[in-house]
């Protein structure tokens, strides 16, 4: 199609301002990190003139990154990997059964998208609290109270996603597997599971983002020795400074391996929502 | 998104295909009738025990005094029935005013994040729409920010707006637009408002432009060949061919979108901290605070009910709106 001289406007001026309003904190973060202190705490400069890559080594020492790297490290991947197992049963069952409250259990399931955060934090904390002193399982503090938080988190838009990917695959192939010989769980793990590839990376680049970043539970459910990124930053503001060198060289180097990994699947992520979420 | 799940399927197939259908005595389920329970039984346990029950406990805490006399034994917690809820919407008390004022300044941040958040992710999405070179690096940067953590996108920003050392005030005063011996704060007063509208927009709107760009790729390209050829200029098609077909996307997204921005908490919680300007106070953030400060819970949780219930009110009226919609359509 040709394009008009209008258009060509409207895309460069488009494209040059979101560009712009995108790349600025990017910029500031990556600049910031590479000044000394003083640098940081006087007039801002465009330009790292006293260039240092200090910050990088001092933020392991300032705080303990390194297990608050590996705790979010744990319970991300954690959460991810058994909220997309567990939304893949619920979407197959929910695509290929008509089964009495079938409705019931996805409307049930979106709604909870609604319920605000603060509404169950504290009654989330008390049941946990409640569920360790009679049971003796440890959730607060602990990986596995934070994990299974986090899945239930990504749990509803996971199988919504995955439900529209699997509806859009042809029936004819369950017929055939099934002539085959092949059960409804061989089925889904033979022929559905390697069709949804797509479908499937993009529930787990959604659900890991989304518990990587999460900062409203982490400050309630983790303590000192299970914390997270998230609320470990927080720790370079002390009373006496605030290391904003530091704190930028920590959001890059907890940003890297998530931007990275995004990108990398960014192709997968965008086919499998409009394969999936978008009809 | 109740919507997209309701379209026609085809006949299941356990009753498509079960040769043990015919034979069962009656009364009897069919063979693997379990089946597609067991397989979303995981899934309700976890939401039950996340979602459901920490639910109806928070609105049950809402109509005890769960102070903090009470929190080591809640049980024991004095059940004031409506009390907690006439404390909250007593505009003329104190509390109620705090709440009413803080659920305006959300109407206004929710009504301009996601506006422009939508309205940003739709002209990247279009502007990106045809091929040219250069189009897949515009495509990996706008995705940024939706892969950096939420935390480390915030407190980038609150350097930026820092007073004396941040580079918005270098900027606006190198144009000239304020008084660079004496800066404006950004983080403190009114100005505190339009920060978090920025932050919270930065942060979402390539969510929008996600879905919008996964949207017009369903959009068949005849359509606009045979719009071109017909003399309609671009904004013609992009009224009556990419709007259109982007509708169901839009019908999600801008639901989704009002959910996530009225409950935000992360962005006046990083940018804030503790010491959060009226302006900056959000309903999520100001019921946290309350809370928090007054350690007075059933009062936090009565006003969280109270956000809930507006939230699913807007919801309902949102989806009758677009069921008649398409019906008419």
């Amino acid at each position: 199609m040709r394009e008009t001289t209008g258009f060509k406007t409207f895309r460069i001026v488009t494209l040059a301002a979101l560009g712009i309003f995108v790349l600025l904190p990017l910029y500031v973060m990556i600049t910031s990190a590479l000044k000394p202190l003083v640098d940081v705490q006087g007039k801002f400069t465009w330009w790292p003139t006293n260039f240092t890559i200090q910050p990088f080594i001092d933020i392991w020492s300032t705080i303990p990154l390194a297990s608050y790297f590996v705790n979010s490290v744990i319970v991300s991947t954690s959460a991810s990997v058994i909220s997309v197992i567990i939304a893949i049963f619920a979407s197959y069952a929910v695509s290929r059964w008509r089964f009495r409250g079938r409705n019931a259990f996805t409307t049930t399931i979106l709604s909870t998208q609604m319920f605000p955060g603060v509404l169950f934090l504290l009654p989330l904390y008390l049941i946990f609290i409640n569920i360790s002193q009679t049971l003796g399982i440890q959730l607060i503090g602990s990986y596995l109270g934070l994990i299974i938080t986090y899945l239930t988190f990504t749990l509803p838009f996971a199988i919504w996603m995955l439900t529209g990917y699997f509806d859009n695959i042809p029936r004819e192939l369950d017929e055939a597997a099934k002539v085959d010989g092949a059960s409804a769980i061989g089925t889904l793990i033979r022929v559905i599971l390697p069709v949804a590839r797509p479908g499937i990376v993009a529930v787990l680049v959604y659900s890991f983002i989304t518990a990587w970043g999460e900062v409203l539970f982490a400050s309630v459910l983790t303590t000192q020795s299970s914390r997270t990124l998230a609320v470990g930053l927080g720790e370079y503001s002390t009373q006496v400074n605030v290391y904003w060198n530091q704190i930028m060289a920590a959001s890059v180097v907890v940003s890297i391996p998530v931007v990275i990994g995004f990108l990398l699947l960014q192709r997968n992520f965008v086919a499998g929502l409009s394969a999936g979420a978008v009809k | 998104m109740v919507l997209t799940t309701e379209k026609p399927e085809a006949a299941p197939l356990r009753a498509a295909s079960g040769p043990g259908a015919v034979k069962v005595p009656k009364k009897k389920r069919a063979k693997g009738w379990w089946l597609p329970f067991a397989l979303i039984a995981p899934a309700i346990v976890f939401e039950l025990l996340i979602h459901v029950i920490p639910m109806i406990v928070g609105i049950w805490m809402s109509f005890i005094k769960l102070t903090q006399f009470y929190i080591a034994n809640w049980s024991a917690a004095p059940f004031v029935g409506f009390g907690n809820y006439q404390i909250a919407l007593n505009f003329n008390g104190a509390q109620g005013q705090a709440l009413l004022s803080s659920f305006l300044v959300t109407c206004g941040f929710t009504i301009l994040v996601v506006g422009l958040a939508w309205g940003f992710g739709m002209a990247a999405a279009v502007a990106l729409q045809k091929a040219f070179r250069g189009r897949a690096i515009f495509r990996t940067m706008f995705l940024i920010p939706y892969a950096v953590p939420m935390y480390a996108g915030i407190i980038t920003w609150k350097f930026m707006f820092q007073q004396n050392t941040g580079v918005i005030n270098q900027i606006l005063g190198s144009l000239h637009l304020i008084d660079p011996n004496n800066p404006p704060f950004w983080l403190i007063g009114d100005n505190a408002f339009g920060a978090m509208v920025i932050v919270a927009i930065w942060k979402l709107w390539p969510f929008a432009f996600l879905m919008l760009m996964a949207g017009l790729q369903t959009i068949n390209e005849d359509l606009y060949e045979a719009a071109s050829l017909d003399g309609a200029k671009p904004f013609r098609q992009w009224r009556n061919i990419t709007l259109p077909g982007l509708g169901a996307v839009n019908n999600v997204l801008l639901l989704v979108l009002f959910l996530w921005t009225f409950n935000d908490f992360n962005t006046p919680f990083i940018l804030f901290g503790g010491g959060e300007p009226p302006a900056g106070d959000l309903i999520s953030f100001h019921i946290y605070n309350t809370s928090f400060i007054t350690l007075n819970f059933g009062f936090g949780a009565a006003m969280s009910v109270l956000l809930l219930l507006f939230l699913m009110f807007v919801s309902a009226i949102y989806l009758v709106f677009i069921n008649r919609r398409s019906r008419r359509a």
